[in-house]
């Protein structure tokens, strides 16, 4: 059991590792706000969503694993929240710069 | 060299590179997005030395709020340099070389410090773990903060509404008991105000936790109350709710009582115990939380009002 656990855990967080790295690399490589923004979300979605799933094979107790849930759960609306908060300034700015 | 190893140096040296760019950048804004981070590494940094307390405090204080007071502080330097070079108010080049002195030798007296160290390091840790039954509590840090040293935790509790008086002090004649910060305008059906609806209930409920945990794991009033004044903060950015006036009685009230109920705790002991701030080892336990209610409400307060700034308009 704790075998397929840890294997669970360590592709999961490694496919998690990947969409951070995806991001970071689009983060320093795309051309404008909004792409850059569409680049990082994926790091805080399903980047971390993935390491979140990667460790419940780890956790112990319902509680723990379900505090891990609520991180992910509140960083995703955060996220998203200020996500948009942030493409909106940047696109409200594009159109007052010639 | 172990994983863990390279783990730490990567951090550590992380760490110094966002230190380094912090100092050398061109644009305070940018400077101040580097020390947010730069908070957020050596918080990670704390955890890996197992000082989860210490961590909390630095990503809720260190890197959160005094991030925040840094961009208001960035914004009001470049308001006032129309646009030039904000650092030269803060600091004329010729004040620079000093600056960096006196910088560096505070770093190379506290890299003595470390090095210097005996080993074994001394330690009080078995005794603050020793003590712990008599307060009633299981995290050595909180038993620390409350019981043996409360004496420094009272005093600093002086010292933030201190700095609050200090700040309303720069206030203008004609709003000087008024409400702080320009008023929000922030769209009713927006985002902001969508999230913080959703949003601020749900973080208040866990600075309460954080709180609350602090007695027996990490956590404590400090960084509960950080999560509540960022709560408060975000119904104030989003509309929700206005700051009140800073000569309103129950304002006054919530911002000495913290300070005041320790204070009184203090007295009690002088009278009826052994010392100021002697607690009677029956009643520790509830003495020290409500010490802590008290704390947090007057810390949550105080830091919210610290950001939101001088009154600007009449209440």
């Amino acid at each position: 059991m704790s075998a397929i656990g840890n294997l669970v855990t360590v592709v999961l967080v490694v496919a998690g590792l990947f969409f951070f790295v995806a991001g970071t690399a689009g983060l320093l490589r795309f051309p404008d706000t909004l792409t850059r923004l569409h680049a990082l979300t994926k790091a805080d979605n399903l980047g971390l969503g993935l390491v979140v799933l990667g460790l419940l094979p780890q956790v112990n107790g319902v509680f723990a694993a379900l505090k891990l849930l609520a991180i992910w759960a509140l960083v995703l609306f955060s996220s998203a929240a200020a996500s948009q908060l942030i493409g909106r300034a940047a696109y409200l700015a594009r159109d007052r710069t010639p | 060299m172990s994983a863990a190893d390279l783990l730490d140096l990567g951090l550590a040296g992380l760490v110094i590179a966002v230190a380094a760019f912090t100092i050398f950048s061109r644009s305070t804004y940018a400077a101040v997005v580097a020390f947010v981070a730069y908070g957020l590494l050596v918080s990670l940094r704390w955890v890996l030395l197992r000082a989860v307390d210490v961590a909390l405090t630095e990503a809720a204080i260190g890197s959160g709020l005094t991030g925040v007071l840094l961009l208001g502080a960035a914004a009001k330097l470049r308001e006032r340099a129309g646009g030039g070079d904000e650092a030269a108010h803060l600091c004329p080049p010729a004040m620079r070389p000093f600056a960096a002195v006196v910088a560096g030798l505070v770093t190379l007296g506290l890299a003595a410090a470390v090095v210097g160290l005996p080993d074994p390091a001394p330690t009080l840790a078995p005794l603050a773990a020793a003590g712990l039954p008599d307060t009633g509590l299981g995290n050595p840090v909180t038993a620390t903060l409350i019981a043996y040293r409360a004496t420094d935790t009272l005093l600093e509790k002086v010292v933030l509404v201190l700095a609050l008086l200090g700040l309303w002090s720069l206030a203008a004649e004609d709003v000087w008991r008024g409400r702080p910060g320009l008023k929000q305008r922030a769209d009713p059906d927006g985002v902001l105000a969508y999230l913080a609806r959703r949003l601020v209930p749900v973080g208040v409920l866990i600075g309460l936790y954080v709180f609350w945990v602090g007695a027996d794991h990490p956590g404590g009033a400090f960084q509960g109350a950080t999560i509540v004044a960022a709560m408060w903060l975000l119904a104030m950015m989003a509309g929700l709710a206005d700051t009140p006036p800073v000569s309103e009685r129950g304002v006054r009230l919530v911002l000495a009582g913290g300070a005041g109920v320790f204070f009184a705790v203090g007295l009690a002991g002088l009278a009826l115990g052994d010392a100021f701030l002697a607690y009677p080892a029956a009643h520790a336990k509830a003495i020290i939380i409500a010490i802590e209610v008290a704390m947090t409400v007057t810390v949550a307060a105080t830091l919210a009002f610290l950001v939101a700034g001088t009154p600007e308009r009449p209440a």
